[in-house]
């Protein structure tokens, strides 16, 4: 396969975050919560604090690296939920069709009417704010994109010579649509989760900024950015550093989503010498 | 003689894959057609036919570019024409049709108000009387109806139909030269029947020459009076239609022509095997080393 | 007298079409196939022919259980292939199998030959690896591949050689009945040769019944024994190969291979582009349609019959 610079350019990116997420641990110079010092708050980015520290005096830095943690849970997780549920209604509506199809277009486009964020929110106040009840309600707001997609590949897919000498083979319908039909339509799925993340990413910060995602003392980039609220004259790094954090991390994911789209071809796979 | 109409010289291009590799797939074509005259190009998918077709509309695209040669059209290089030049020839002078007329006619557009667009457009003739000259032009494509046709959308006609209105956009400002490429593939075998002989009355009253484009060397040999075998980016053969049949003397013409099952040529025993190309055929990357281009006879002596 | 191996009796596929009329009273039924009979024998190649719209490919999806028929049986040796005493996919795959039109889309992308050569094999029964490829090997050798090319990819071969992997697909399950479906057209004219031959080739090895739909003449002409010509739903006309290619009776059997380009009759130095104007017109009782004129397909089609005329040789006539 042939990739583009953008491609490389947010793979570069994805990996910097994934790696600032797994490595916090080692790599991060203070602890993200407990290492609170209210003698050096507020403290302007320098050799020992890097990014700066915030109102409680923690590690600005520190508390980045740990909240791409987040972040790439959110990501990551919610994305697999929501491509999870948009094939499997988008594929099974496609390949059925009849009043399963007419029930699920109905679906989608009632869940396209609704702001995702908006919906997200009225989740979030039926479960309480935090981690899981963050994930599930990402995870089932931003499915019917990829539902049609899912939907119209399934359509286009179904036509195809092998799918009908699949049938004749005696295949079943399950085994068709595992088989036939979701491989060759896993190139936009990929590409639509992929820029999911991105979008996931910023509900996150979204959510917890209004208060409603993860919850003090913990980082995330989203809570990050709440606290820095009131702050952002008197010490602009402590919004600044969370900032660049969630634009750097959403064009990693949209650039890669990109770069797969333009590459993810069957016809560029060659198989290896 | 008479000066060809389009003398084709040495015309080689390729596939830009980046600044300094080339991959060719013209290889040093030459040919000519004469005023009037049909011309077949024949040949299998990748021979190059249809990119001479676009060389000559001068419609190639990146990263197909010309790597040398002249297209010569009325002692004119096409090549070397700036851009408005011709685009002022093309429609009008040298007309083109292709295989799939659902995409080359606009949805959003009725079939008498786009062929009617070839006369404003070239003709510089008011819409009023442009829409009378496409109902006309509709008649003479024998397009049953013509004024309540006129009023169509593309959708709503059949393949049949949609490659006479394309025929009739193509011969609207009697071009001295059209351009078919494939034109009858897409169709049924008796709307195909209709729509060549079509092709060939109208052209042959009007004086049109034609380049016609097909890999059926039975389309082409209903058409043409002259014909070129392409292959692999080469001419490898070129003689009149009839000598080119009886007498073919590529090895490549000969297995094509070998290889087409023929009507009325079974016989009562059993189901012979068609004759395999590659069983006349060493090495086919020698084929395009030897080349039989017949001389065209003296004026006036039509075979 | 044994039953023939496929038997196909009165098949009707009518489709409900929504007009567009406010609340739905503009539906209409569009017949597309209106009362097709015909028998396939054992080693046979029987061939349906007509133009686009002529139902030529319903019923093809009829007999593969993947369209299901308004009216009508299809039996497989005496059982029936339709309706309620119908076998499932399972049994049905190893009756008849299809070869498609287009080699580019009849393959799927992603499975390597092996993989597309072995699921079948796996889900019907055959579990030994060896066994497996045992008979792709000898599969790929039967279509003329080499048992190396297994490996590779869909988009590494050329159409000619990925219709020979359509045939090997369709030959995996040893069918009986190989629907062939325009499976030449999409080929370029040499390749077209080698996979006309092959057919031929590998229905006399296996024994194999074909039912091939075509709308190119001159190939059928070369590989059936009996022609069934198709129009708007109905058999015009039926017969042996000779007698619908020297002696056709019916107008539009007559129009569809005269349409034919045919190098021949092209260049024919007397002009003779009719081939058939020596012929006598068929007289006596009258056509329903020549074949001229489209007939309205949402009304069922006027009352006529297929009436013998000769040995082996049935055409359509108007009811007396």
């Amino acid at each position: 396969m042939r990739f583009g610079f953008n491609f490389w350019l947010g793979a570069g990116l994805t990996v910097l975050v994934i790696l600032a997420g797994i490595l916090a641990p080692w790599i991060a110079p203070f602890d993200p919560v407990l290492d609170a010092d209210l003698m050096s708050s507020e403290l302007p980015p320098d050799a020992t604090f890097w990014f700066g520290t915030d109102a409680q005096g923690r590690d600005v830095y520190t508390r980045i690296l740990y909240g791409a943690q987040i972040s790439l849970t959110v990501g990551i997780v919610s994305q697999v939920i929501n491509s999870m549920i948009g094939i499997t209604l988008g594929m099974t509506a496609g390949y059925w069709g009849g009043w399963w199809d007419d029930l699920v277009n109905g679906l989608t486009n009632v869940m396209l009417a609704i702001p995702s964020l908006i919906f997200a929110l009225a989740v979030m106040a039926v479960l309480g704010p935090g981690l899981p009840s963050l994930l599930i309600a990402l995870g089932l707001t931003n499915w019917s994109w990829t539902c049609r997609i899912a939907r119209s590949s399934t359509l286009s897919l179904k036509s195809q010579g092998y799918v009908q000498a699949a049938q004749t083979l005696g295949y079943g319908d399950l085994r068709i649509m595992f088989t036939q039909i979701l491989p060759n339509m896993m190139g936009p799925i990929l590409v639509m989760a992929t820029l999911g993340m991105g979008s996931a990413v910023l509900s996150e910060a979204a959510l917890s900024f209004l208060g409603l995602g993860i919850q003090p003392p913990f980082p995330s980039w989203g809570s990050m950015l709440t606290d820095a609220r009131q702050l952002i004259q008197l010490a602009p790094w402590v919004a600044i550093f969370p900032g660049l954090a969630i634009f750097l991390s959403v064009l990693g994911f949209n650039l890669l989503g990109d770069g797969l789209r333009d590459s993810l071809d069957p016809h560029m796979r060659t198989r290896k010498p | 003689m008479t000066a060809p109409l389009l003398d084709i010289r040495d015309l080689r291009l390729g596939v830009a894959i980046n600044r300094s590799t080339h991959h060719p797939l013209l290889k040093g074509v030459s040919f000519q057609i004469m005023p009037g005259e049909a011309y077949g190009l024949v040949g299998e998918s990748g021979s190059g036919k249809s990119v001479t077709s676009l060389a000559v509309m001068g419609l190639l695209k990146k990263p197909l570019a010309i790597a040398g040669g002249e297209i010569l059209f009325k002692g004119q290089n096409l090549l070397a024409l700036p851009k408005r030049e011709m685009r002022r020839l093309r429609g009008n002078r040298i007309a083109m049709i292709f295989q799939e007329p659902m995409t080359a006619l606009n949805p959003l557009s009725t079939v008498g108000r786009q062929i009617a667009e070839m006369f404003v457009l070239h003709q510089s003739k008011s819409w009023g009387e442009a829409e009378k000259l496409a109902v006309e032009a509709l008649g003479n494509v024998r397009v049953p109806n013509p004024d309540r046709r006129a009023k169509n959308y593309p959708h709503q006609m059949s393949g049949g139909l949609r490659q006479r209105v394309m025929i009739a956009m193509a011969l609207a400002c009697d071009p001295d030269l059209l351009i078919a490429d494939e034109p009858t593939t897409a169709l049924d075998v008796t709307v195909q029947a209709e729509v060549l002989r079509l092709i060939k009355e109208l052209c042959a009253a009007r004086g049109t020459a034609v380049l016609f484009i097909s890999h059926d060397l039975g389309v082409i040999a209903s058409v043409c009076q002259r014909v070129g075998v392409m292959y692999s980016g080469c001419l490898v053969e070129e003689n009149e239609t009839r000598l080119l049949f009886a007498d073919p003397k590529h090895d490549y013409t000969r297995g094509l022509l070998g290889a087409l099952p023929r009507l009325g040529s079974r016989s009562e025993h059993g189901r012979q095997r068609l004759v395999d190309i590659d069983s006349i055929i060493a090495d086919r990357s020698k084929l395009t080393e030897t080349r039989f281009i017949a001389p065209r006879g003296p004026e006036g002596s039509q075979p | 007298m044994t039953a023939p191996l496929l038997q196909v009796d009165d098949l009707h596929v009518r489709f409900p079409i929504s007009g567009g009329g406010l609340l739905g009273t503009g539906k209409r039924v569009l017949h597309a196939v209106n009362g097709i009979s015909f028998e396939l024998a054992k080693g046979e190649c029987l061939s349906i022919v007509g133009e686009s719209g002529c139902g030529k490919s319903t019923t093809a999806l009829s007999i593969l259980g993947l369209q299901t028929p308004s009216e009508g049986m299809i039996r497989y040796r005496g059982q029936p292939l339709t309706g309620p005493g119908a076998p499932g996919r399972m049994e049905r795959a190893k009756a008849v199998q299809m070869v498609f039109q287009d080699p580019y889309a009849s393959l799927n992308p992603r499975q390597s030959v092996r993989t597309s050569l072995a699921a079948p094999l796996r889900l019907h029964g055959v579990t030994a690896a060896s066994e497996i490829e045992g008979r792709i090997e000898a599969m790929l050798k039967n279509v003329g591949l080499t048992p190396e090319q297994a490996a590779r990819y869909p988009h590494e071969f050329s159409g000619g050689q990925r219709q020979r992997i359509g045939i090997a697909r369709a030959l995996i399950l040893e069918p009986e009945i190989v629907l062939l479906d325009e499976p030449v057209s999409a080929l370029d004219v040499s390749i077209r040769a080698q996979i006309i031959n092959l057919l031929l080739d590998l229905q006399e090895k296996l024994g194999l019944s074909y039912l091939m739909i075509s709308h190119d003449l001159s190939v059928v002409e070369h590989m059936s024994d009996r022609v069934l010509v198709m129009y708007f739903g109905e058999v015009v006309e039926e017969g042996g190969w000779r007698n619908i290619f020297e002696a056709p009776a019916h107008p539009y059997t007559r129009r569809l291979i005269a349409a034919i380009p045919d190098p021949a009759a092209a260049l024919d130095p007397t002009g003779k582009q009719d081939r058939f104007a020596d012929l006598p017109q068929f007289t006596g009782r009258r056509f329903v349609s020549d074949g001229s004129t489209s007939p309205d397909v949402f009304t069922a089609p006027a009352l006529s019959e297929l009436v013998e005329i000769g040995e082996n040789h049935r055409v359509r006539l108007a009811s007396a």
